[in-house]
């Protein structure tokens, strides 16, 4: 660990990925993740092998990543709701042709061009798959700027371990605040080599081309592409479900939340436990693959589930499939770049303490 | 222990300098902190403003819904925000650019006269940092020493020589507010 720095989310993000060994930065600006290409445009350029560019459009960039992970490059994009929907094409194709890498979303209100304030309402984009076609992708939830940091440089790690890209799933809050943040020295895991990138192929050199594609003409054929691929997902689901639990192993109320809303709900439950009321709180960090687990668990004891989200509530589909039927599952939620408060929160879980459900 | 701030003002003011020095020194100070700001189409002399949170605990939000310590450097800041100060809350402002006070009997108000003593030290462009030192000396929550470290980090080799102005600033802000 280095010194502790304050640092902006989105700086610092963009430092993680250059220490895990991001050399291709491609973007187009959009807030509020703007910090991310401008801190990648001032650095990258200076790092040995370091390519920034700004592309006409998100369309254009995700395509360059595309390009870039296909010559084995570790490559990031980034960008905002509005511009992450623009980008969804080239993420199919990307997961088609089994590429890695790594793509930030730092969230704003919503739909259309919506709010530039922080939102959480880009849930089911990110985990159902925004694009077209049968495909996952593993989505990482910071709650804090230190948290952001280290969940930057395991997506560069996932992305090669699975050759698929991993979404960094933030909010404007995430990506505006500083906090302190002491950056990890990266090393880099043990991960299978890129012998499937092109790289330049002469005859010769010991190898078969590399054919970077993901265009199955034959339905048979791409069946078992798919098949292949949900082989990865099965495995992904098994070996990277990330969350974190408090005061669970007594709570009558399990909030679930995830990121800011998070660490919003951690005050609000503090805060109960000290009026008397056993709280508790499921903070999913993957959320795909989503822990299902901890959240089954905790069904067998608890009275009620209160889900929180900065939004309509999109999380909570996932969150009633964990409890499967067994308790209820309430919701509170703010939307359009409104962050809820601490306040809020004890009020709804009061409500529910006493209607005692 | 937990110290909630907003601070408010125009751009070019030096506000969002003012949190992240308060949130530097007190990182520094071992404590817990986040910064804030306001974002989105700003431009220089438009409002700014940002939130500072320092906690001997983990933060929840860093947003300030309910204002326990507002920082206030110029009047549409003051007319902005005095409705969501907490009861009993405590709001310093920039009397030289404020001709009002808060409209709350509820609420500490103490006047610093931030340009007017800048200009007297021979800088006006310290009127931020008389304002930090009149915050350290009402809330006691970083120390003018540990202001001065984080302000040394900020500014880097090539401005060390406008850190005792800056000091010399910060010591008659927090002067200027010291009870009798």
């Amino acid at each position: 660990m280095g010194q502790k720095m304050l640092m902006k989310g989105n700086e610092a993000i963009a430092e993680a990925a250059i220490q895990a060994g991001c050399r291709f930065f491609f973007g187009y600006p959009i807030t509020p993740q703007n910090q991310i290409p401008e801190y990648m445009s001032k650095r990258l350029p200076k790092v040995e092998g370091g390519c920034f560019l700004q592309a006409e459009s998100e369309v254009s960039a995700i395509n360059m990543v595309y390009g870039a992970a296909g010559a084995g490059a570790r490559v990031m994009t980034s960008s905002s709701s509005p511009g992450i929907s623009l980008k969804q094409e080239g993420i199919s194709y990307i997961v088609g042709a089994e590429l890695p890498c790594v793509i930030v979303n730092m969230v704003r209100g919503g739909p259309g061009l919506g709010s530039i304030q922080p939102a959480q309402s880009d849930y089911y984009q990110a985990t159902r798959g925004g694009g077209h076609g049968d495909y996952r992708m593993i989505v990482l939830a910071p709650s804090s700027v230190q948290e952001a940091v280290e969940l930057t440089q395991n997506a560069f790690d996932l992305a090669d371990k699975y050759r698929n890209p991993v979404l960094v799933l933030g909010d404007g809050l995430i990506g505006q605040m500083m906090e302190p943040v002491e950056m990890p020295e990266y090393k880099k895991p043990e991960l299978p080599e890129k012998t499937w990138a092109a790289t330049g192929w002469k005859p010769g050199c010991g190898r078969d081309r590399a054919i970077i594609n993901s265009l199955y003409i034959d339905p048979s054929v791409l069946e078992k592409h798919v098949n292949h691929l949900y082989e990865k997902y099965a495995a992904m689901e098994q070996a990277e479900c990330r969350w974190q639990e408090e005061m669970t192993e007594d709570a009558e109320y399990v909030m679930v939340a995830y990121g800011t809303t998070a660490r919003i709900a951690r005050s609000a439950m503090r805060k109960l436990r000290e009026q008397g009321i056993k709280a508790g709180l499921i903070r999913p960090i993957t959320l795909w693959p989503f822990p299902a687990e901890p959240i089954a668990k905790a069904a067998k004891h608890a009275k009620a589930f209160l889900t929180v989200e900065m939004s309509m509530g999109q999380m909570i589909d996932d969150v009633k499939l964990a409890v499967n039927g067994e308790k209820p599952v309430h919701f509170f939620g703010r939307t359009g770049g409104i962050v809820p408060t601490v306040r809020e929160i004890i009020t709804e879980v009061e409500k529910l303490a006493k209607e005692g459900c | 222990m937990e110290a909630q701030f907003l601070i408010a003002g125009f751009g070019g003011q030096g506000v969002l300098l003012i949190g992240q020095l308060l949130a530097k020194a007190a990182m520094h100070d071992g404590m817990n902190v986040s910064w804030m700001p306001s974002y989105g189409p700003e431009m220089r002399g438009g409002e700014a403003n940002c939130a500072v949170v320092i906690s001997d605990e983990p933060i929840g939000s860093p947003l300030v819904t309910e204002i326990p310590i507002a920082v206030i450097m110029n009047k549409p800041s003051m007319l902005k925000f005095t409705p969501a100060m907490e009861p009993g809350g405590l709001m310093l402002y920039n009397s030289s650019l404020i001709d009002i006070t808060p409209d709350r009997d509820d609420i500490t108000a103490v006047p610093v006269d931030c340009n007017g003593i800048a200009e007297e030290l021979g800088n006006s462009r310290t009127a931020n940092m008389v304002m930090l030192g009149a915050i350290i000396e009402r809330t006691g929550v970083i120390s003018i020493d540990s202001a001065m470290e984080a302000l040394k980090a900020t500014f880097g080799p090539k401005k060390e020589h406008l850190l005792p102005v800056n000091r010399k600033a910060m010591e008659a802000g927090a002067a200027a507010v010291r009870k009798a």
